[in-house]
């Protein structure tokens, strides 16, 4: 019953922020906002694969781009015409609300193909040289995409349709953003820290005793790969939907960098702490702005001093769930897991 | 055909540069299995560091070798001490703790974000057009090949360098300590050798050699500003691991070939492919033979 109540009140508190927040904050805000959004769910997408599993990933910045691009193409393409097409029939929030799943599944859909074709050779590699072979390949998707033309090129692609001038095909609201990363959150971690998400940490903690008790850790790599693909790839696409314009130099691999530093200053293995480092370091920039030139130098020697001082990242392992958000079941064991 | 001789002249070239930044790469590799991300930004404040020299004292003006030879000493000079403090500052402390491999990679990217954030700020955003030490001329002009005295320099200075590198390596009692320990480190500490002073050697020697890449670089292809470490550090990272990461002929070879491969690729099928092609040459070395060309196959323990 709480349950149910709890999710009642948090489906009311993001509606409203979907209707509220675009009229009372200003832009500058809004698009500091969806871009935590938008890292926290690549931070913790990440997580799975590098503190979780135990894997070292540092392409993931190419899966949000194949991501991005899908969505955005889809949304371009063919998703203008549908809204317009409906636009009679329905009132504009209640076809919003219908279409806005379309983009993010095929963004994500897209992404785990991907991950697919990529995680299936180079997981075979270890340590470095699978973390040099994901780098790799998401330079190549990267500079792939920068050569087709028909998702701009090196112009970029930007969210309009020319054929229907009015639409815009931009999610302003940050309601709907963040349901999504919150659902995504939930899924993982409802993955990962499952009976069959052993298998993950499993892999993590000893790959051999892992095969020896019967785990196949080739198909469990792939797998964590795989979902951890998908939610970059509907993390490329909610930014591409919340900026209204991308261009590769996005999805480079500095952005990918980025990325592992989310993840491990919150702490490899931490959820939580994916989440805190992702909201902090990009609100960081932003915070220092008043400093001026200054304000990046800042950054990157917090960066290092923060690294210096917690080489085990701010959470470690541990993750931090209130109390009230515990269902009675799980409460026992996350007590126990301390 | 006398087009395909000049782009693998030019390929090696640029190679050779390559070769250089690739070198710094694969001995903090082979010493402490750290990918030192910061590498790259070393390579551009060499740069700079030979541009602000090269005006100041005057060489800019009146072109010459001695002037070029102080430019570069002075420059590996000042980026020895540049790897040496990165390696105090941010590397070490982590390593005293005990914390695993992790924490410093993430400190090397805060230190190349520092080096790039700081060149903005003090060098100014804008590229710069690094004063042509050597006057440009042709050199040799056989059957259609020419070779500038720029290229020739730029050659020289690098196997120059390489050859010096291979005497310090495998000639002296530092060379052999260097060895030592990235063979193992705990047996060399064991056996008397001072671990954290070859460490700090190993980051002095590869960021020279990388200021010594930034300053033929400038003379080759002369605009330079503070991002310009960012992809051709990459690259010689990838031309490490192509040779076999933490293998020093390796390294050598792996750069040569990448700069040959790059400049081909953009001669005959497209320049926009420049940048992928090192990744895909990447890619299939890690899939057929994951050490490298020259990495002996590891086995592990159980």
């Amino acid at each position: 019953m709480r349950e149910r109540a709890l999710l009642l009140l948090a489906l009311g508190l993001l509606v409203a922020a979907d209707v509220l927040l675009p009229r009372v904050l200003n832009p500058y805000y809004l698009t500091i906002l969806s871009r935590i959004g938008v890292a926290v769910l690549a931070a913790v997408s990440l997580q799975l694969v590098n503190g979780f599993t135990g894997q070292f990933s540092i392409g993931h910045a190419g899966f949000m781009a194949v991501g991005a691009y899908v969505s955005a193409a889809v949304s371009v393409h063919a998703g203008a015409a549908w809204l317009a097409a409906w636009a009679d029939a329905l009132p504009a929030w209640a076809l919003r609300a219908c279409y806005f799943p379309v983009p993010l599944l095929a963004g994500g859909a897209a992404a785990a193909l991907a991950g697919l074709a990529v995680g299936i050779p180079a997981l075979r590699l270890r340590g470095d040289y699978l973390a040099i072979a994901t780098l790799g390949f998401g330079e190549i998707i990267r500079i792939a995409i920068l050569n087709v033309d028909a998702v701009g090129g090196a112009r970029g692609l930007s969210l309009s349709a020319p054929a229907h001038p009015g639409l815009d095909l931009r999610y302003e609201g940050l309601g709907a953003m963040y349901g999504v990363v919150a659902l995504s959150v939930a899924v993982i971690s409802r993955l990962v820290y499952s009976t069959g998400g052993l298998a993950f940490r499993a892999v993590r903690e000893d790959e051999t005793a892992a095969e020896s008790v019967g785990i196949a850790t080739t198909r469990v790599k792939v797998e964590a790969f795989v979902v951890s693909s998908f939610f970059a790839g509907v993390a490329g696409a909610l930014f591409a939907h919340s900026e209204g314009y991308i261009h590769t130099n996005s999805f480079s691999f500095l952005r990918s960098f980025e990325i592992v530093v989310f993840v491990v200053l919150g702490g490899l293995g931490s959820i939580t702490g994916a989440i805190l480092a992702a909201a902090l370091l990009t609100a960081a920039p932003e915070l220092l702005r008043g400093l001026g030139e200054w304000r990046m130098i800042l950054y990157s020697v917090l960066l290092i001093a923060t690294m210096l001082l917690r080489p085990q990242g701010l959470f470690g392992q541990r993750e931090f769930v209130p109390g009230w958000l515990r269902s009675r079941r799980e409460a026992p064991r996350a007590a126990a897991r301390g | 055909m006398e087009n395909f001789l000049q782009q693998l002249l030019n390929g090696i070239t640029w190679g050779g540069i390559y070769a250089l930044i690739a070198l710094g790469y694969t001995m903090v590799y082979g010493v402490l299995k750290l990918i030192n991300f910061a590498h790259g930004d070393v390579y551009m404040v060499g740069a700079m560091t030979g541009y602000y020299l090269a005006h100041a004292a005057g060489f800019a003006a009146h072109p010459s070798l001695y002037g070029l030879a102080v430019t570069l000493l002075v420059s590996m000079a000042v980026c020895g001490a540049l790897g040496a403090t990165i390696e105090r500052v941010a590397y070490r402390p982590l390593r005293l703790r005990g914390a695993g491999r992790l924490a410093p990679l993430i400190t090397a990217i805060g230190v190349s974000l520092l080096l790039e954030n700081t060149g903005q700020l003090v060098f100014g955003a804008d590229p710069k057009f690094f004063p042509a030490l050597v006057e440009s001329r042709e050199l040799v002009s056989l059957g259609g090949i020419s070779l500038s005295n720029v290229q020739a320099v730029v050659l020289a200075t690098a196997l120059a360098l390489m050859a010096g590198l291979e005497f310090v390596v495998m000639r002296t009692r530092f060379g052999r300590a260097i060895r030592a320990v990235s063979f193992d480190a705990p047996a060399a500490a064991l056996m008397g050798v001072p671990v954290d002073r070859v460490i700090l050697g190993t980051f002095v020697l590869g960021s020279a050699l990388a200021a010594a890449a930034g300053i033929l670089v400038g003379l080759s292809n002369p605009k330079i500003d503070p991002l310009m470490g960012i992809m051709p550090g990459i690259k010689a990272f990838v031309a490490a691991v192509l040779g076999g990461i933490g293998n020093i002929p390796g390294a050598m070879a792996g750069g040569l070939l990448l700069g040959v491969i790059e400049t081909l690729v953009a001669g005959y099928l497209s320049s926009t492919y420049r940048d992928a092609i090192a990744f895909v040459v990447l890619i299939a070395i890690l899939l057929l033979r994951p050490t490298g060309l020259f990495g002996a196959p590891q086995t592990e323990k159980v």
